[in-house]
């Protein structure tokens, strides 16, 4: 009795002080990129030796790399001195200090999504002080996962107070030097998650119901590393289904996810960044690299992505199929409207025996957008009797938008099988016949016609999130036809 | 109920319908017969609201109302009812979820009450019993995978559950064996109702031993040629159609 309450605090002391609410001082570097940038960025944040080391190495590697023109998106050039790569988060005092100060439009949408009331002030981005639910809903979590022996906290924190993990861990899936922009994310990256599942470890929840209440603003460059130790196991969901206003256009994350033996890894994301107005004006340029490693014997990663916002979406979160036995799934719906581009889609590289793919990529193009699945398989020789299934279908609304699928299989195993199924089709009026005919309304019809499509992947969703991921997508697509 | 006057219709430059006069009252049910693309089908969907027909000239009145003013949804909340020829496939939606949407949009426009999960899955265990279905189809697709004859004894259950006014049944009973054709018939005829009717478009008399209609109407370029009770189904069954369109060139 008299110990544990003290404990409680210190924990919550600890974390709010140095945790995923504030621990940045409120001042910002100018625009601009050299080593001097790299340098102040791992001086402010205290870093150890070897993560500037770590930083600097990528930043050098930068200089020499291109910024990657194979994808099938279009946009200006990014001048990469015009970036404040140090920011202070937006400060309290022009924050929103009641929901009565927000937007109202804002909250009609949180509204048509679903979104618990207790939750929607954080999301408005209401001062923090006056969230009082969620501050202490948060608390209750970070006990629970304490008692676990999870690790769930900042990659800063993370930094200080495990650094060995992170030094063993960090850029082991995707190295710095991996593409353009994973390293300039290792150069620059501010903060993120960091999660440590130890050996034998159920996470006791969804670390998504915690993530949702607790988490910070993202930044422009973000860092997730979520190690899951020999039969542990854990479900991660980023992101939100409200949309998401960001000063920052560019957006350059990078996820690492490592499952030892018998480990498993559930990684949900939620996008719905500003995806510019109806004319294609602003909203977020998204150049994320997400790659998860089965490292040990029999162990799995699934993502599952219900991607909507930005203006232009280049993501291939990826599976490293090491373990024999070791499964990788990719699940993703994509939409895209107006003026959208999204080029995404996964890599499964099967180097184990025994290890087995399943990619269901849903694909729905409307107004003037671009969307492009563009998956790899990979099958090396070491990866005796190795499977695939790979099934992309598009749905296309209206006739100015357009759907590309760009399959690449490359088989080096001649045991291995390789299945792909792809399909294309514009949303029928012969179905949206059948609706309207019993009386169901367009907008209605359209939405059951299009949750109909992405259900397999919807039901990967983490039950809570399911049905806001619905309600999103008709948000998405509102007047999309008709 | 139902009344159609001088309605021509053209497709593609096409035209299809040239002249439609019917007249259909509540209580009554009719039968369109007729040969391959006389416009039956046509008829069908124009009345349902599909888009893809040019109404170059006629009226169509729905308990005195302007039909062709509706759009498609509002004309089925109105109590108008379509069961398809071809009833398409909508993958991932529900059978039963796109049905109780269906209802309620109905309920709703009538400024009924919406019904809730549980009375809905009474009413239509109920429904599906008399169709004889089994209750797989409560979790299915729409017509995901259905039989030929599976589609169209769903296309009938939406009919039951949504009780219309009117019903144009169109070639319902093609592809159905006999047992299944029984089940159909059952369906229709239950809800015979002096405040509903019921227009049947069909290839074969058979289908009228089983439901037995007030009206036979021969369609054939585009407009009614011949009207009788329902000894003409049966002449047709004996002289097809070739001695109508002879008498009319005569």
């Amino acid at each position: 009795m008299s110990s544990k309450p003290q404990d409680v605090e210190a924990l919550i002391g600890r974390k709010y002080q140095h945790g995923f609410v504030t621990d940045i001082e409120s001042d910002s570097l100018p625009p601009g990129l050299d080593e001097e940038v790299v340098r102040a960025i791992s001086r402010k944040k205290q870093e150890p030796a070897f993560l500037l080391d770590w930083r600097l190495k990528a930043f050098r590697h930068w200089l020499t790399m291109r910024e990657p023109q194979w994808a099938h998106v279009h946009y200006q050039r990014i001048d990469y001195q015009d970036i404040s790569y140090y920011s202070a988060p937006r400060t309290p005092a022009n924050a929103p200090k009641s929901l009565e100060e927000v937007d109202p439009k804002l909250l009609a949408t949180y509204a048509k999504l679903g979104i618990p009331l207790h939750e929607r002030a954080r999301l408005a981005g209401v001062a923090v002080d006056a969230v009082f639910d969620s501050v202490s809903v948060a608390t209750t979590f970070k006990d629970k996962l304490a008692k676990a022996g999870v690790i769930f906290c900042s990659f800063s924190d993370a930094v200080h107070h495990h650094p060995e993990l992170v030094e063993r861990y960090l850029g082991s899936v995707v190295p710095a030097a991996d593409n353009f922009f994973a390293a300039l994310n290792s150069a620059v990256f501010s903060d993120g998650s960091f999660v440590y599942v130890p050996a034998g470890v159920r996470c006791p929840m969804e670390l998504s119901t915690y993530f949702r209440i607790n988490a910070a603003k993202t930044g422009q460059f973000e860092r997730t590393l979520i190690i899951a130790a020999e039969g542990a196991s854990v479900s991660y969901l980023e992101g939100c289904t409200a949309p998401m206003r960001d000063e920052n256009q560019l957006h350059a994350a990078v996820v690492e996810l490592v499952a030892l033996d018998d480990a498993r890894i559930k990684y949900s994301t939620v996008q719905n960044w500003y995806p510019g107005d109806e004319n294609g004006i602003g909203g977020i340029f998204n150049f994320v690299t997400k790659r998860g490693e089965c490292r040990g014997r029999n162990s799995k990663i699934s993502w599952t992505q219900v991607e909507t916002g930005s203006a232009i979406t280049w993501k291939y979160p990826s599976c490293v199929l090491r373990g024999d036995n070791s499964v990788g799934e990719f699940y993703s719906v994509a939409v895209t409207n107006n003026y959208q581009q999204a080029d995404t889609g996964t890599k499964m590289i099967h180097i184990g025996r025994n290890t087995r793919s399943t990619i269901v990529s849903k694909g729905i193009s409307a107004g003037h957008a671009e969307n492009t699945y563009r998956g790899q398989v990979k099958i090396l020789p070491s990866a005796e009797g190795a499977r695939n299934f790979t099934q992309c279908d598009s749905l296309l609304m209206g006739a100015k938008c357009a759907a590309h699928t760009f399959p690449y299989m490359e088989v080096k195993n001649p045991t291995a099988v390789v299945e792909h199924e792809a399909s294309t089709s514009k949303i029928g009026e012969d179905q949206l016949f059948y609706c309207l005919q019993r009386g169901i309304s367009q907008e209605d019809a359209v939405n059951m016609i299009v949750s109909g499509f992405c259900k397999v992947v919807f039901k990967e969703l983490p039950m809570e999130f399911a049905v806001e991921a619905q309600n999103l997508l008709s948000v998405s697509l509102e007047g999309a036809v008709g | 109920m139902l009344k159609i006057s001088n309605l021509t219709a053209r497709v593609a430059g096409k035209n299809i319908l040239n002249g439609v006069d019917l007249e259909v009252n509540a209580g009554e049910i009719h039968a369109l017969m007729g040969p391959n693309g006389s416009g039956k089908s046509t008829l069908a969907q124009i009345l349902a609201g599909r888009e893809d027909y040019e109404i170059t000239g006629g009226s169509v009145l729905f308990e005195g109302r302007d039909l062709l003013a509706l759009p498609p949804e509002e004309r089925a909340r109105a109590g108008l009812f379509l069961g398809f020829q071809y009833p398409v496939e909508i993958p991932g939606v529900n059978n039963v979820y796109l049905l109780k949407a269906a209802l309620n949009a109905k309920r709703k426009a009538a400024g009924e009450p919406e019904v809730d999960a549980y009375e809905f899955l009474a009413l239509i265990k109920q429904k599906m019993k008399f169709m004889q279905m089994s209750e797989s189809f409560l979790t299915r697709g729409v017509n995901e995978g259905f039989s030929g004859g599976e589609k169209k004894r769903n296309e009938v259950l939406q009919m039951l559950v949504l009780e219309p006014k009117l019903a144009i049944l169109d070639e319902t009973d093609s592809g159905l064996d006999i047992d299944a054709l029984k089940v159909v018939s059952n369906g229709v005829n239950s809800l015979r109702d002096p405040h509903r009717s019921v227009v049947l478009v069909t290839h074969y008399q058979r289908l009228l031993d089983y439901i037995v209609p007030d009206r036979v109407h021969v369609f054939s370029g585009g407009r009614i040629l011949k009207s009788g009770d329902k000894s003409l189904a049966l002449e047709l069954e004996k002289r097809g159609y070739d001695w109508l369109q002879e008498s009319r060139v005569a």
